[in-house]
């Protein structure tokens, strides 16, 4: 267990400080460009805070985001720039990795006051689930393309079919996830998809978009930012919130895990192998600590093998363990995508994932989980390199 | 005799596979070209791989040698879709697509279509063997390998 005198964690070093988002939109519905989106949610996460944006000292986002800390820095009139943090890989399997790398900023006295946001409108650059004008393709994709092996759901599918089949995951542990999303936005006036709830039923008669996955197992893709601003652990009473803490980070993914074209040695995996223990480790913690967790859904299966692969239970109990009594807040055995996730509330890259479970430990969700002082984000399943996070109140220190 | 059964699996459209700037899969899609499938085996310590890189994954020997091998395997998953994600394919839906293992070569897999009627049932593990797929006809022109169950027979 790391304690908090050892020199290399992050555990109890930085906290949140605030928290900031723009409306969240269908894709094409924004009346913002992307740039636009970034500063506000930036803003908000300033004003969240009680602290002058010119104060900022370093920005950190993740999966090739386009709105440049340079740029920010100088539309937001920073006194200075001191960090600026990219983290490579695409999908969403940096968006606890930026949180991260932003707390080794600090933690390694490079900043002192760091944003981290992903914004992202879709309807202006391009979906992630449609290809077009796409003459020739190299690498990876030319393995993938020709076949109709396209765009993400077509590109997981195969790994959540091959995982099904080798522990017995039936259809309906997806079912419970998407179901737990939708139960959640529809007390998130946040949410997109709020007031439109889903039902057995209505899952059941979906379209498939392609087998094992249905219309309600895939997110949705959408417009908009979100952002958090972080400090070090001296200053975190500072200001107007309650400081939420690190209490653990982890990034990457396990041998040869990004071997193209799905000649992964563990293929039947979300990549968490060697990363869960990573977190639990810095953390002091383990899964019965954890009292909600926000797993990044790009596609249900991911997140049952990303839970399985946190500890929650063990692949062949998916099937008991998922179902919806089990995953909804206040009182279920793991209240999971406590926001609606990017399945119901706003596909923002998984940043919204991060922002809820902030709330969840300040206490300020529309779907609070019974515990309230360690809740955990999972981004990115079935992409390397992957990210989590362990956040926790002054109580969990 | 199904309509699917036409010399090309998906039609013309998709994104046409070219080897990279520096040449590293160019071996590949030649042989594809003239019906042989290519696989690196490293000549040092004679590990198998697939997608090739410029050095061997297991000895660190640069450059690792092209070998050919026999178009056959397995499938180790698969997936049938039917929500087009491109243009091309909005007439042309459900379609499979497999994972192939080649346990003759390492194990590696590729990923492929699955030729014959796109409603039948798929099984994990069952023998596949390949199809060179060519499209003489495109700018620039180039050949996919395709799979179709192995009769009983062979």
């Amino acid at each position: 267990m790391s304690k908090p005198g050892d020199q290399r964690t992050l555990r109890g070093r930085v906290a949140v400080v605030g928290i900031g988002e723009t409306d969240y939109y269908r894709h094409g519905a924004s009346p913002d460009p992307e740039f636009k989106l970034a500063l506000k949610a930036i803003l908000a996460a300033c004003k969240d805070a009680g602290l002058d944006p010119r104060d900022i000292d370093g920005f950190s986002s993740y999966s090739d985001d386009r709105n440049d800390a340079s740029r920010l820095a100088a539309a937001l009139g920073t006194h200075r720039l001191r960090t600026a943090t990219m983290q490579w890989g695409g999908g969403g399997g940096g968006c606890c990795a930026a949180v991260a790398n932003a707390a080794a900023s600090i933690v390694a006295g490079l900043a002192d006051c760091v944003v981290v946001f992903r914004a992202l409108a879709q309807g202006q650059y391009g979906r992630f689930g449609q290809v077009s004008g796409v003459e020739t393709i190299s690498g990876e994709k030319a393995y993938l393309m020709p076949y109709g092996v396209l765009a993400p759901p077509q590109r997981f599918a195969m790994k959540v079919q091959r995982y099904m089949y080798e522990h017995g995951v039936s259809q309906d542990a997806q079912r419970a996830i998407a179901l737990a999303s939708y139960h959640h936005a529809q007390a998130n006036p946040r949410a997109v998809m709020h007031g439109k709830p889903l039902d057995r039923e209505k899952y059941d008669a979906s379209r498939w978009i392609v087998e094992p996955f249905h219309l309600y197992d895939c997110c949705m893709e959408n417009d908009g930012a979100a952002a958090l601003v972080l400090v070090a652990e001296e200053r975190a009473r500072e200001f107007r919130q309650k400081p939420v803490f690190l209490l653990g980070a982890a990034i990457g993914s396990g041998h040869r895990s990004g071997a193209i074209p799905h000649n992964a040695p563990h293929y039947a995996s979300a990549g968490f192998d060697t990363v869960a223990p990573d977190l639990y480790r810095m953390a002091g913690l383990g899964p019965c600590d954890v009292g909600t967790v926000q797993a990044y859904e790009n596609f249900t299966g991911g997140v049952v093998m990303a839970l399985a692969e946190h500890g929650f239970f063990e692949p062949e109990q998916a099937n008991d363990f998922l179902t919806l009594e089990n995953l909804i807040a206040p009182s279920g055995r793991l209240p999971l995508n406590t926001s609606g996730g990017n399945l119901a509330e706003c596909y923002m890259h998984g940043f919204e994932l991060v922002i809820e479970a902030v709330r969840q430990v300040r206490g300020t969700s529309t779907s609070q989980g019974r515990r309230n002082d360690v809740a955990m984000v999972i981004g990115g399943p079935m992409v390397t390199p992957a990210s989590n996070l362990l956040l926790g109140s002054e109580a969990a220190l | 005799m199904s309509g699917r059964e036409m010399p090309n699996h998906l039609p013309e459209g998709l994104p046409i596979p070219v080897p990279e700037l520096d040449g590293l899969s160019a071996p590949y899609w030649n042989g594809l070209r003239e019906n042989r499938l290519l696989v690196q085996r490293c000549s040092h310590c004679d590990a198998w791989q697939f997608g090739p890189e410029w050095i061997c994954n297991a000895c660190h020997a640069f450059d690792p040698a092209w070998t050919e091998i026999e178009p056959c395997g397995r499938i180790f998953s698969w997936e049938r879709v039917w929500h087009s994600s491109h243009a091309t394919l909005r007439q042309h839906l459900p379609y499979v697509a497999v994972l192939v293992e080649i346990p003759h070569a390492g194990s590696v897999r590729m990923v492929g279509n699955l030729l014959g009627d796109p409603l039948q049932a798929v099984t994990i593990g069952t023998a596949v063997e390949g199809c060179f797929e060519h499209h003489p006809g495109s700018s620039p022109p180039y050949s996919l390998l395709q799979w179709r169950v192995s009769s009983p027979r062979e």
